[in-house]
């Protein structure tokens, strides 16, 4: 087999054995008509968390097990509130019972087998009409029981919600440790629920700003490797790191192109940076910006067409967007202080951002032609947002002011809904930063 | 010696005088590069005896990378002392406070590190024996949340290769 045949495998195949899903017709004794049933209706803005149950899946342990994530998964998007409730014995749903109960979604599940061979069964069901939504059969291997309670949850979100899910995902984050003079920085990656935590490089050299591809196992970061500050891809599935071509000045701000092929990132020159795009092998591409200033921080539009980017080319930090080909730049910053990290929303018509103003930073959104500014989360410290790959939430690390000794600093990761809304504390076993958020992994 | 000569020579002492003087005040507030003060001890050409002797750092103001008055005077130093030991390498690090994004700070440190460097190659020094390196944010000195540990941090520091 060819050695790069590894690093063109899909995601889903490297996170583990395939998963084979089929689908599962409605009880005959259920009222059901399948999988095309409508989903509930829900307005897309702030809305009452849907009441769903999800009693404990029968089987085996691993159905207890998967319970306990899916409903983790839901509860933290803060758009469903679980109900109590113990599993049904019968062949169908008792939904006058999770009626009084307050469910208005019914998830019921069965896990069979182990070892290489798992089924795991599930069915959701709209509560108040009795009608099966939706019934899926799982065949895959029990090590990969989380990866199916991700899929699962995924399938609940967008059959709920009208809207593609984001919890079978993974963030990818620079792990810190030790003294703020003596910083240790680690890559890192966990899933989106923060289990499976790993370290990916030992920590000997600074490691920083990692991204994803968007369909292989692969990261692109920055390294002080060798004491070259520099761009390097990385493998997730084997480990192995390579330098991204050939520059006599520092890279740095690496991001892949949407379709995978390109890495646009910045080079140093003289007094400021350029920003110049490289084959995802390494080969030169296209110098984009030239003007002598800082050109930084790049990031594709999704349709690949335009690039929005922080340039200091009118005296200070603010965001620019340009053409992928490098002409047309424009400003779209006009707000109170100064701009910077620009993230391109999943769904295209929104740049998440850090702000810098006075003494506090924040973290908001603005459309692309700049209007329509609305910060999200403002405080001593925030910086660096990522989007999940449906865009609901963001994701970004906060940072306490550190007292005179240093004691009291830490850096913690932070996820926020995109309309404000349900800020919450990302766990990670150390203190973490830089955070980014992969596609969907199948 | 003619009137002129002498006239100079008094200028430059003068001079001289004022930037000891400047350098000393700043090792009292802390902020100056002259570091710990004479160390007869260190090696001559070693980084003890360029951050005790010399003065090894200079500091910037909020978002710049010029060159202050008290920052030249410390690279001119730096440059007779490069001057001095021909056999001597060394490499500048660009810094910065806390108070940015990382990405644009790894564009400013290294902003910094090539001004102080390339006023050392104007001062006569070869630019093979200057690197420079950018630390951005990631490498701070001072350890505190405060305009001090700012402004210690804010720095293009000079060391030995």
């Amino acid at each position: 087999m060819h050695p790069l045949h590894s690093l063109m495998t899909r995601r889903s195949l490297l996170a583990g054995v395939a998963v084979a899903a089929t689908p599962l017709g409605a009880h005959a004794q259920g009222v059901g008509a399948g999988n095309q049933q409508p989903e509930i209706t829900v307005d897309r803005a702030r809305t009452a968390p849907i009441p769903i149950a999800i009693p404990n899946f029968t089987g085996t342990q691993l159905g207890t097990d998967m319970v306990g994530v899916i409903t983790n998964n839901l509860s933290r998007s803060g758009l469903f509130r679980p109900v109590a409730g113990a599993p049904d014995t019968g062949d169908s749903p008792n939904f006058a019972t999770w009626k009084a109960a307050g469910a208005q979604a019914l998830v019921t599940g069965k896990v069979e087998g182990g070892g290489s061979n798992v089924r795991v069964e599930f069915r959701l069901y709209d509560v108040l009409p009795g009608q099966q939504i939706q019934g899926t059969a799982y065949t895959t291997t029990s090590s990969n029981w989380r990866r199916i309670a991700h899929i699962i949850s995924d399938v609940i979100y967008e059959r709920l919600l009208g809207e593609k899910g984001y919890f079978d995902t993974r963030i990818v984050y620079i792990a810190g440790t030790g003294p703020r003079d003596k910083r240790v920085k680690r890559l890192a990656i966990m899933d989106q629920d923060s289990e499976n935590n790993r370290y990916l490089t030992d920590g000997n050299w600074l490691a920083l700003t990692p991204r994803f591809h968007p369909t292989r196992d692969q990261i692109v970061f920055m390294s002080y490797q060798n004491n070259r500050p520099r761009v390097y891809t990385f493998d997730i599935g084997s480990g192995a790191q390579r330098l991204l071509g050939e520059y006599e000045g520092m890279t740095f701000a690496p991001r892949f192109a949407p379709d995978g092929n390109q890495i646009v990132m910045s080079v140093s020159r003289g007094a400021g940076s350029d920003i110049v795009t490289a084959s995802a092998g390494g080969g030169r591409g296209r110098q984009l910006t030239n003007s002598g200033s800082i050109d930084t921080s790049p990031c594709f539009s999704p349709d690949g067409a335009q690039i929005v980017f922080n340039s200091d080319r009118g005296g200070d930090q603010q965001l620019y967007i340009m053409d992928s080909g490098g002409g047309g730049a424009r400003r779209i910053s006009f707000g109170r202080g100064r701009y910077a990290t620009p993230v391109w929303f999943p769904r295209g018509d929104l740049i998440a951002f850090t702000r810098l103003n006075g003494g506090t930073f924040a973290i908001g959104v603005m459309r692309p032609d700049g209007s329509g500014e609305r910060i999200l989360s403002e405080s001593f410290s925030v910086e660096g947002p990522t989007f999940a790959p449906n865009g609901r939430v963001l994701m970004f690390y906060r940072s306490s002011a550190a007292g005179a000794g240093g004691g009291g600093y830490s850096s913690r990761l932070v996820s926020i809904d995109i309309t404000g809304f349900n800020e919450r504390p990302v766990r990670t076993p150390t203190d973490a930063s830089d955070p980014a958020w992969s596609p969907l992994l199948a | 010696m003619n009137i002129k000569t002498a006239a100079l020579l008094a200028m430059l002492a003068t001079l001289g005088a004022c930037a000891d003087k400047v350098a000393d005040n700043n090792a009292a507030t802390g902020s100056g590069g002259a570091g710990s003060g004479l160390n007869q001890g260190a090696v001559p050409g070693s980084q003890e005896d360029l951050a005790a002797n010399v003065g090894d750092r200079v500091f910037f103001a909020l978002d710049s990378s010029s060159l202050s008055g008290d920052a030249q005077a410390i690279l001119n130093r730096q440059a007779e002392w490069l001057a001095r030991y021909p056999q001597v390498s060394v490499q500048m690090g660009g810094n910065c406070d806390e108070r940015g994004t990382t990405e644009y700070n790894l564009a400013l440190g290294q902003r910094r590190a090539n001004a102080a460097r390339d006023y050392l190659v104007a001062r006569g020094v070869s630019s093979a024996r200057v690197s420079s390196i950018s630390y951005g944010k990631e490498r701070p000195v001072a350890v505190g949340s405060d305009e001090q540990a700012y402004s210690q941090n804010r720095n293009a520091t000079t060391s030995v290769r």
